[in-house]
């Protein structure tokens, strides 16, 4: 029982560094990397961006022979080998909630904000991190969806679309981007509601509610309102082909970037402004 | 050094802090004394800046927290609601702390050794018992070396080795020279650690005062007499101003009178004392006497807002 007599003393530190942006980002790379539930939605993210092309592309390759040409012209290989982007969005979004709204149900925001309580730099360093880190992941996933569709559906010669081909690389490329700028819509959102289901509802609301709800405007107005709204500002990003009534891929970023600059300015605010 | 003045805090139509105001010095335990739902958590994230006062202010080594530019280092704290991640391990919670300060990983292993936690560093903290939960609270307080630790009911859920251990440890802080202010719900806990004591009730400072004169203050001044001869006695000092209680035959109480008069009135007739005590509170009853009062007061004074 020597615990009983022996005084405790705590060992001194030699040295204190002061909190800046940069060890604040690594502050946050650590929180992200040690959650099973971040490795868990990335992972699926990835296997579902890659996996499902994979799925289509064999199921059409099979299936080719005894499809009608209407079927037949109907399957864009940039569809089939962006497939999977639809389903990872949920994962990528859930995520980009939770590494918010996390901190917020644990409790564990306090601490964040004891060690940071200029508060900012935490909320840069989160978005920061998150937003490389899919990008980073989400980057190879679909340049591998691309290259491995494209080698399932190699025998038929309809299906083939070369990489180079105008704007395939930049429609590619920008499924990455795409599910990296919802991501960060998704976090800063969680800042904004800082509770998970009300975080998940809102992104439901903005992204499945609204559009379906447009579709009661005359047409002209749809035709005016639609292309700016955040569903399909953020999908322009990806598309291929742009109709009249759709931005263009860059215009979609500018618009993205737009939504998301506005819900982070809002979640800065907030931070700032609110009790923790 | 912890310097609050006028601090008041306002939540939606109820005042939680009011109007406070205290310093709270480097080198002794101060204790934070009031009845559950007094301010005391309040006015803990007041001081760290989690929550903005609504009027006053409050500063830790002469500035906002917020302006320190290595807060760590400034204020270790240990909030009464649990602040940790329940989905990462007690490394990961603290490395993720320290890294924003650049303290190294060497450190974090150094404070999970110190409070006992090698064993289950790799564990989630969601499945930590209240007292693994307490200790990887005291572990992230003292993770930058705070000059100023401040600690909501740290004995929480330690077990009578942990709270012993504890209060060593928050000692042996404030003799390094380190403030130390601390809240517990345990007044004999509070006896045994702290010298100084701030007194709250319902948002309010009740006493700023060492723990000795707090326990003085709040006597009742009652000397306990116990004489064979009981009923002469009692004759022999009842008069103006004098309060006389029979505990049990051959005991009295009495108040109003000092022990050194009882006996010189005893001495003087010849009666015998087997007894002659003056009486002293237990910090728990002067705690209970003075709140007591002042809830007393608030409530009369104030029905409207109470009621609303």
């Amino acid at each position: 029982m020597s615990s009983f007599v022996a005084p405790v003393t705590v060992p001194r530190l030699e040295h204190v560094g002061r909190v800046t942006q940069l060890r604040v980002a690594v502050s946050e790379w650590t929180k992200l990397h040690s959650l099973r539930s971040t490795r868990w939605s990335l992972l699926i993210a990835t296997i579902l961006t890659i996996g499902f092309p994979a799925l289509f592309a064999a199921i059409t390759s099979s299936h080719w022979g005894s499809m009608s040409p209407h079927d037949r012209a109907d399957r864009h290989p940039i569809d089939i080998a962006q497939a999977g982007i639809n389903v990872s969005q949920l994962a990528i979004v859930v995520l980009g909630v939770l590494v918010i709204t996390g901190e917020y149900s644990t409790g564990m925001i306090r601490a964040s904000m004891t060690a940071v309580p200029k508060r900012l730099p935490v909320l840069w360093a989160k978005l920061g991190v998150f937003a490389v880190v899919t990008f980073v992941l989400m980057l190879p996933a679909v340049l591998a969806a691309f290259f491995v569709s494209q080698a399932i559906v190699d025998k038929h010669a309809p299906l083939k679309l070369a990489f180079s081909s105008a704007g395939v690389a930049r429609a590619v490329i920008g499924g990455a981007l795409y599910l990296t700028l919802v991501g960060m819509f998704a976090l800063a959102l969680g800042a904004i509601v800082r509770n998970t289901a009300g975080g998940i509802a809102s992104l439901v609301g903005i992204f499945f509610v609204i559009p379906p709800l447009l579709n009661v405007l005359p047409t002209s107005w749809q035709n005016g309102i639609n292309p700016w709204i955040p569903n399909s500002a953020f999908r322009s990003i990806f598309q291929l082909t742009h109709g009249t009534h759709s931005l263009s891929p860059w215009g979609g970023v500018a618009v993205g970037l737009g939504y998301v600059a506005a819900a982070v300015a809002v979640a800065a605010i907030l931070l700032v402004r609110r009790d923790t | 050094m912890i310097e609050a003045k006028g601090l008041t805090k306002d939540y939606a139509d109820k005042r939680a802090v009011d109007a406070l105001s205290f310093t709270i010095r480097p080198g002794v335990v101060t204790g934070f004394l009031g009845p559950n739902g007094s301010g005391k958590s309040t006015t803990m994230r007041l001081i760290l800046g989690l929550d903005s006062p609504t009027a006053g202010d409050v500063t830790v080594n002469g500035k906002h927290y917020r302006d320190h530019k290595a807060p760590l280092h400034e204020v270790g704290a240990l909030l009464e609601a649990r602040s940790v991640h329940t989905g990462r391990s007690a490394h990961y919670h603290l490395l993720s702390l320290a890294q924003t300060h650049g303290i190294g990983k060497s450190r974090v292993d150094e404070l999970i050794d110190l409070v006992g936690l090698h064993e289950v560093a790799r564990k989630r903290a969601g499945k930590f018992s209240l007292g693994m939960g307490q200790r990887l609270g005291i572990a992230t307080a003292l993770l930058g070396d705070p000059s100023t630790l401040l600690l909501d009911e740290p004995s929480n859920g330690l077990d009578p080795e942990g709270i012993h251990w504890m209060r060593n440890l928050l000692k042996g802080l404030a003799a390094e020279g380190r403030t130390v202010f601390v809240s517990s719900h345990l007044m004999s806990e509070m006896a045994l650690m702290a010298e100084h004591l701030i007194v709250i009730g319902r948002g309010r400072l009740i006493a700023d005062t060492s723990v000795d004169e707090f326990v003085q203050r709040a006597s009742k001044k009652l000397v306990r007499v116990r004489s064979p001869q009981a009923a002469r006695l009692r004759e022999l000092i009842v008069g103006d101003g004098v309060v006389i209680s029979a505990v049990e035959p051959g005991v009295l109480d009495v108040g109003g009178i000092g022990a050194e008069q009882i006996g010189e009135l005893a001495a003087k007739n010849g009666i015998v004392l087997h007894e002659l005590t003056p009486q002293q509170a237990s910090l728990e009853e002067a705690f209970m006497e003075l709140t007591s009062e002042d809830v007393e007061f608030r409530a009369a004074d104030a029905p409207a807002k109470e009621a609303a």
